[in-house]
């Protein structure tokens, strides 16, 4: 005998909100009460996480007087929409933009395309290095960044690469980082074979079997590498820090130091700056966020 | 299937698989031997040396280390400063990304807003929220002290009293838990639902599930986000670099600044050489610790 009604599973994890088996009023009622409660806390976190940042924009938009008024003005009254163009004017800041756009988008063309043909070799083709090298890979993921920096550092002068856009570049081209590698092999390894196989039969080479098959089947994945390469190399502050010593080729984030440096009574301006660092990468996040947050939710990001 | 593949593997097309795997994996190898197997060679050299990029670099010998562990004050002094960062800030970290995580598994209508609205102060540059921070902690008028005196607590000099420096960047830290936080929920999300349901059916409650599915299942990621989080906390750098510069009376001087400030202020590449390799020993140290006790309390499938 077949039994055909399944134990209803409850829409939710049963993690923290246990599903309730009854229907009476109370327990409705109870379960209203527990759901708003849960909301409340959601959004009490969530104000205090937001805190910085709203205060941030709140103090951009402060007249000079009010940033350390006392009681603190949560609102801007009125609202000094000026600090913004004040802001801009006191420090080149299209041209550290310009320099933040072309560090930030070529490192992740370069991150990638880099990261997602080395993890194709590494998920898709068979060769007897290959688990070698991609133990090899994982270790580096454990290696501290700072016993490199040095060296590299050395390197670069000797190339005469310091104050070019090369050494924040460059590197990316070579892999796109172990990290991103790994991610984008564990989620190839979960594609069917069947296509490339097809595929193969049918005459393709490889780089057509990566580009046409494997690529449009990682849209999650690569939104998801793509976003976190663009914010590292957006908000990077050490590398343009040893590299750029030439005031112009300093990326907005660091710019906004020596901003601070020269104006450093000035909150609202430094604020005001401070934002408009903020503000392309928060469009980029917002446009990007629903294939973000699906794509670390399904990618195996667990790394299992 | 596979297997049986594996083991027939001599033909033409084996070797033409295994020269594209080669080529697909090329560029990440040439930059490992570029940007990381070499300059670790180089580093292990330079910190035998006296070397500034001016000068060409001086046989020393052991001088650089015996100098670090008998004569620098600074060194002590850094290390403690990190390892009490460390101690207290990845611990709290863990378990509040952990928690909220947590929060964020349960479906309910919105929850992608929150989980969205969660990551946000990641992507926040660091430059930014550390400037926003020093705003916050400032001395007389700062937000924080303003609302300690509206509840009538004490208020304190945050930014100026060494005894408490160390624990506003504990708390500035929490900010951070994005991250880990999302990982964390990935891994969630990933638990099989069966497991649940098995145990429902069995009778389970829900701390029951919570502690007997859900734990277990976790433990990987934990184990994952414990070891970076050791490996990027002992590295802190940006906060301390914009907010204190080490200060005040070097309460704050981390570890990384305190190597930054001697390859890139003073130039004495060479000791920062054998700073940075005294760091990665300590990092490796504490990994291989967590590896060993891994064993006792990492609970991993059976292998597919």
């Amino acid at each position: 005998m077949q039994i055909t009604a399944k134990p209803t599973l409850p829409n939710r994890l049963p993690v923290v909100v246990p599903p309730s088996r009854s229907n009476r009023l109370g327990a409705t009622l109870a379960q209203w009460i527990a759901t708003g409660a849960f909301y409340g806390l959601l959004t009490l976190i969530a104000l205090i996480l937001l805190l910085p940042t709203l205060w941030m924009i709140s103090t951009s938009l402060k007249v000079d007087g009010q940033v350390f008024a006392y009681p603190p003005q949560i609102l801007p009254d009125p609202i000094a929409w000026a600090n913004y163009p004040t802001a801009i004017q006191k420090f080149p800041f299209w041209l550290y933009l310009r320099n933040s756009i072309i560090v930030t988008g070529i490192s992740t063309i370069g991150t990638v395309l880099s990261a997602s043909l080395c993890a194709f070799g590494f998920a898709r083709r068979r060769f007897p290095e290959r688990e070698l090298l991609f133990g090899v890979l994982l270790s580096t993921m454990m290696l501290p960044s700072i016993i490199t920096l040095i060296p590299t550092f050395v390197l670069f002068t000797r190339l005469g690469w310091v104050n070019t856009f090369l050494p924040l570049t460059l590197p990316a081209f070579f892999g796109g980082g172990a990290f991103n590698i790994f991610l984008l092999r564990q989620f190839y390894r979960t594609l069917p074979y069947d296509y490339d196989e097809a595929a193969y039969i049918d005459g393709a080479s490889s780089l057509r079997v990566w580009w046409a098959i494997i690529l449009p089947f990682s849209k999650a994945p690569l939104a998801v590498i793509t976003v976190f390469t663009i914010l590292a190399a957006w908000n990077d502050f050490m590398g343009p820090l040893i590299y750029m010593n030439k005031p112009e080729m300093r990326t907005l984030a660091l710019g906004l130091q020596f901003f601070r440096d020269q104006f450093v009574t000035q909150w609202s301006y430094l604020m005001a700056a401070s934002t408009l660092t903020l503000i392309p990468v928060l469009i980029l996040f917002a446009a990007a966020q629903r294939y973000f947050m699906e794509g670390i939710l399904l990618t195996g990001l667990s790394g299992r | 299937m596979t297997i049986v593949n594996m083991k027939v593997r001599h033909g033409p097309l084996a070797r033409r698989e295994a020269w594209e795997g080669r080529l697909y994996v090329l560029p990440w190898v040439i930059g490992f031997v570029l940007f990381t197997i070499g300059p670790m060679l180089a580093s292990v050299y330079f910190s035998f040396t006296e070397y500034s990029v001016l000068s060409g670099a001086k046989w020393l010998g052991l001088e650089n280390y015996t100098d670090i562990f008998t004569k620098d004050r600074l060194f002590r002094l850094s290390l403690i400063n990190t390892f009490y960062f460390v101690v207290l800030s990845v611990p709290i970290n863990l378990l509040a990304s952990f928690l909220v995580a947590l929060l964020l598994s349960v479906n309910l209508r919105g929850i992608n807003f929150y989980r969205t609205l969660y990551y946000l102060p990641v992507i926040t540059p660091a430059v930014a929220s550390s400037l926003t921070w020093s705003l916050l902690f400032s001395g007389d008028f700062g937000l924080v002290n303003a609302v300690l005196r509206g509840l009538g607590l004490p208020t304190f000099n945050w930014l100026y009293d060494p005894q408490i420096t160390k624990l506003v960047f504990v708390v500035m830290n929490l900010w951070g838990i994005g991250g880990s936080m999302i990982i964390f929920l990935a891994g969630l999300k990933n638990v099989p639902l069966s497991l649940y349901e098995a145990a429902h059916i069995d009778g389970a409650s829900t701390w029951q599930r919570f502690y007997h599915i859900t734990v277990p299942m976790m433990t990987p990621l934990v184990f994952f986000n414990l070891i970076l989080g050791i490996i990027g906390t002992f590295q802190v750098f940006t906060g301390a670099y914009i907010i204190t510069a080490g200060g005040p009376a070097n309460s704050t001087l981390f570890y990384v600044l305190y190597l930054y400030n001697n390859a890139f202020k003073f130039f004495k590449m060479g000791y920062a050489s054998a700073l940075a390799w005294i760091l990665f020993v300590i990092i490796l140290a504490f990994t291989v610790v967590q590896l060993r006790m891994a064993r006792l309390w990492v609970y991993y499938e059976a292998e597919r």
